[in-house]
């Protein structure tokens, strides 16, 4: 008797842990492969200046944050006064204009409104595949030897940057001195 | 020809009527095959290709493949712009003729796995292919028990003394 109750009791018990399990999982938490591997390669025109040829060197060289941004991303709109914020705390932030027209980047980016250091402009997403970039705004961390430590999708928050980019920032500047 | 030397010629050329016409349509027609390498590959615009290999190579990688903003689309039936992109990728490294595993190679590496419609069989997803054989296998023990269960309780044909009296004892009642 005891054995006709336990064993499709412990079955559906099973099968609800199964479930209350996948309840917690997030489904739009895609893990990005480049995470440890080195800045992709790229070459496309500084958005300052079509003259010049920006490429993943140009990001390299010390702890930066690799914004990826477009003038119509309502959300990249949300996050910039904390990019802003980073930036005059002094840490690094190089951009990419992800399929955006210089015209309207430009008014986006008023003068004095503007976080970035270096920005590719990339209006047909070429250095975005490399990048394996999903829709805007993303953000990289690149240690100073041009490694990718940390990407973020979705605009960054106060609690991220807090709890997870400026301790990250902060380690990999200690392993730099 | 220059940047300069074209616009000036150009605008020799459209000022001279009946030109005109002509001249814009050559223009637009230009701007379209121009473009086309270069934009996203729209949906279900025809692509070309120089051998039969090729486009079948394409027409089934654009459906293997995920869109990873879209989540449950293939970069086939997918209208966002990252699919146009993956698209258009799929499109250019077949007709350099690189092989299906490389350009699927090509699109794991930046975005991971989960551009796969049809995940490889490798270590994390060895429980996903296999799970549908393992139930069947646990089913089809459970399914072999009972019916052995079964072929005792019929070859038995005499009840035991304590059933008699069960038995008895539901006759009467009690």
């Amino acid at each position: 008797m005891l054995r006709r109750i336990a064993f499709p009791l412990v079955g559906v018990l099973v099968i609800l842990g199964l479930l209350y399990v996948g309840l917690g999982i997030d489904s739009r938490a895609l893990p990005s492969p480049l995470v440890g591997k080195p800045a992709p390669a790229f070459q496309l025109e500084s958005f300052y200046d079509p003259e010049e040829i920006v490429t993943e060197a140009d990001f390299i060289g010390e702890v930066a944050l690799v914004n990826v941004w477009a003038s119509w991303c309502s959300s990249c709109r949300s996050e910039k006064p904390y990019l802003m914020e980073l930036a005059r705390q002094g840490v690094t932030i190089h951009g990419f204009n992800y399929r955006d027209t210089r015209a309207d980047a430009r008014r986006y980016l008023s003068a004095e409104m503007n976080p970035y250091d270096k920005i590719a402009f990339d209006p047909n997403g070429e250095a975005g595949m490399e990048w394996g970039v999903y829709a805007t705004p993303e953000t990289y961390v690149l240690d100073a030897g041009g490694t990718i430590r940390y990407k973020h999708i979705g605009p960054l928050t106060p609690r991220i940057i807090r709890e997870e980019v400026l301790p990250l920032i902060e380690k990999l500047e200690a392993e730099n001195r | 020809m220059t940047g300069k030397a074209l616009q000036a010629y150009l605008h020799d050329r459209l000022h001279a009527p009946g030109y005109r016409t002509l001249v814009l349509a050559g223009l637009f027609l230009a701007a379209v095959v121009l473009a086309s390498p270069v934009a996203a590959l729209p949906m279900g615009k025809p692509v070309d290709f120089e051998t039969q290999e090729q486009e079948a190579q394409y027409q089934k990688l654009v459906r293997e493949l995920r869109c990873t903003v879209c989540q449950s689309e293939t970069i086939h039936e997918s209208n966002a712009a990252l699919a146009g992109d993956m698209r258009r990728r799929v499109y250019e490294m077949t007709a350099a003729g690189a092989s299906e595993q490389e350009i699927i190679d090509f699109l794991v590496q930046r975005y991971g796995d989960y551009v796969r419609y049809r995940p490889a069989f490798q270590a994390n997803t060895v429980l996903l292919w296999t799970s549908p054989f393992l139930i069947l296998f646990a089913g089809g023990m459970v399914w072999l028990q009972v019916v052995r269960q079964r072929q005792r309780l019929v070859l038995r044909q005499e009840l035991s003394a304590e059933e008699r009296a069960a038995l008895e004892q539901f006759r009467r009642g009690e």
